[in-house]
């Protein structure tokens, strides 16, 4: 059971500008996206888990599955995928069903539930802390945890946030502090194939092409990511 | 005959995918056409403001009352706004009685993003007297039949009640400090932007159609809703996952979207022409 932290600033620091999470600094267009680490495997109940960590946001991810499903909640053909989001104070309310459901049909496009009909798949995610861009942190944890636990995906995803502010500057991985000054934060899942838009949710008033910008500067971003991912798992089958 | 309903239940997708083929749907509807929408307002005495919209099938009725209420302590000149979407058993089968299920509540979810993102009230405009008393607008959206398309209904019938609504005038006494109703003196909301929303079902990763059925919905890989203002800037790009899509398509999903706020407009400006001598 190795668990390894990885700091993603190591290997690609020179492509990402390493930000730290409480002082953001100037931010150039193109892709300036915090700090990130991922540390796979620390839980040992469930059958996968990840945590992700971008700037000072960090959720933990737990994958249970494929396993017993109630049969009021299994479909025939393919795996019942359920999403459960805690957040860190407080109950669970309406603004957590909402991102559940986000994260859940996300998982649903990519995940290969044929081939495990009437079983349930459940991902947990536990908020431990959040400065800004909680929602794309939340997917990249999900999408770490679900492979550390071997469930059959048909591509991998990841999330990336962006912040307009009023005078259209465009921001990627906002601070909370900036996510609040902002007139519009919008955050993309993108898929790692075709980097396709496989989910968006957004805040704020925008116009049409802000949108293709800020999807344009996602996809982009999400390269990075991707190789991130990689090299993360790469680094810990290499070593076992 | 017999043999096309037997396949519409035994392979519902088969069924469907040879109307795409020829470039329509079982309704007869092209890929980019709207069911018949029709608007009533005013229809609730008892509510401060009220609507009904329907939607081919889907009918959406919208009550809003209006009650008194403390300010936030952190913004102490708004009011609030209080949307509450309900998908009780009578509009389905899929939905059962008790709390609300996870649809009613990303529905709720999702009419509060929008009217907090269009900024479609200005909640300073409900303020009465700062920190003390402010308008507390409940919007009870209630679906009576679901065929499929909630979230384009629930902002129609938002929309249209919103723009019903009439508030007294208040005043504060200043020896009693008791707030003094004067019912006969009313006033419309200041309604700032109109938001339209428009949804969209992709079939088979490839294929958008506009407001799809509920049987639709199910057959469908994935959704997405976008909410546009009439100055063509986005309220809300709701897609929550699904087939991935490219920026291409995104593209004609907006410039439909523009169509439908015209066509929603002018369905609005007609309906309120209709009721202006009162």
């Amino acid at each position: 059971m190795c668990s390894e932290a990885m700091e993603g600033a190591m290997q690609t620091e020179s492509k990402i500008r390493a930000d730290s999470g409480t002082d953001p600094g100037p931010r150039g267009p193109g892709c300036s996206l915090r700090h990130f680490a991922c540390e796979q495997n620390l839980l040992s109940r469930p059958d996968g888990s990840a945590s992700f960590l971008q700037g000072d946001t960090s959720v933990l991810a737990g994958v249970y599955g494929p396993a017993e499903v109630k049969v009021s909640k299994e479909i025939f053909n393919k795996a019942t995928l359920e999403v459960i989001l805690r957040p860190k104070t407080g109950l669970p309310g309406v603004a957590e069903k909402s991102r559940e459901r986000l994260i859940r049909n996300t998982c649903e496009a990519v995940v290969l539930g044929a081939l495990h009909p009437r079983t349930s798949i459940t991902v947990v995610l536990q908020v431990i802390s959040d400065a800004g861009s909680l929602l794309a942190c939340c997917l990249n944890a999900a999408c770490m945890a679900l492979v550390d636990a071997g469930v059959p995906m048909r591509a991998l995803f990841c999330g990336i946030t962006c912040a307009l502010d009023s005078d259209g500057t465009l921001m990627l991985d906002p601070t909370a502090k900036q996510e609040k000054e902002a007139r519009a934060v919008l955050t993309f899942a993108l898929d790692s194939v075709e980097r396709k838009l496989l989910m968006s949710t957004t805040k704020g008033l925008y116009s049409d092409t802000e949108l293709q910008q800020c999807l344009a500067a996602a996809q982009t971003a999400s390269t990075h990511v991707f190789r991130f991912y990689r090299e993360s798992l790469q680094r810990r089958y290499s070593k076992s | 005959k017999h043999s096309a309903s037997l396949e519409r239940t035994v392979e519902p997708l088969e069924y469907y995918r040879r109307f795409l083929k020829e470039n329509c749907r079982p309704d007869g509807r092209e890929l980019g056409e709207f069911r018949t929408t029709t608007v009533n307002v005013g229809s609730i005495g008892t509510a401060d403001g009220s609507s009904l919209v329907k939607l081919g099938n889907t009918t959406v009725i919208c009550g809003i009352k209006a009650e008194f209420g403390a300010p936030p302590t952190d913004a102490p000149d708004k009011g609030y706004v209080v949307p509450n979407v309900d998908l009780s058993p009578l509009c389905s089968w899929k939905f059962r009685s008790g709390p609300p299920g996870e649809e009613a509540q990303v529905a709720s979810q999702f009419i509060a993003d929008v009217i907090e993102n269009s900024q479609i009230i200005q909640k300073e405009d409900l303020c009465i007297s700062s920190g003390k008393l402010a308008w507390v607008l409940y919007c009870d959206l209630i679906c009576l039949n679901h065929d499929g398309n909630i979230l384009d209904a629930c902002t129609f019938a938002l929309l249209a009640a919103l723009k019903n609504v009439q508030l007294p005038e208040v005043t504060i006494n200043e020896e009693t400090a008791l707030a003094e109703v004067n019912l006969k003196k009313k006033s419309y909301l200041n309604i700032r932007t109109h938001p339209v929303a428009t949804s969209f079902a992709v079939f088979d990763d490839t294929l958008l159609i506009v407001d799809p059925t509920e049987e639709e919905e199910h057959l469908a890989t994935g959704t997405l809703t976008v909410v546009m203002d009439e100055e063509g800037r986005l309220c809300c790009l709701h897609k929550p996952g699904g087939s991935g899509l490219t920026g291409a398509k995104l593209q004609d999903c907006m410039s439909r979207a523009v169509t439908r706020h015209k066509e929603v407009k002018k369905l609005m400006d007609e309906v309120f022409k209709s009721m202006k001598p009162k």
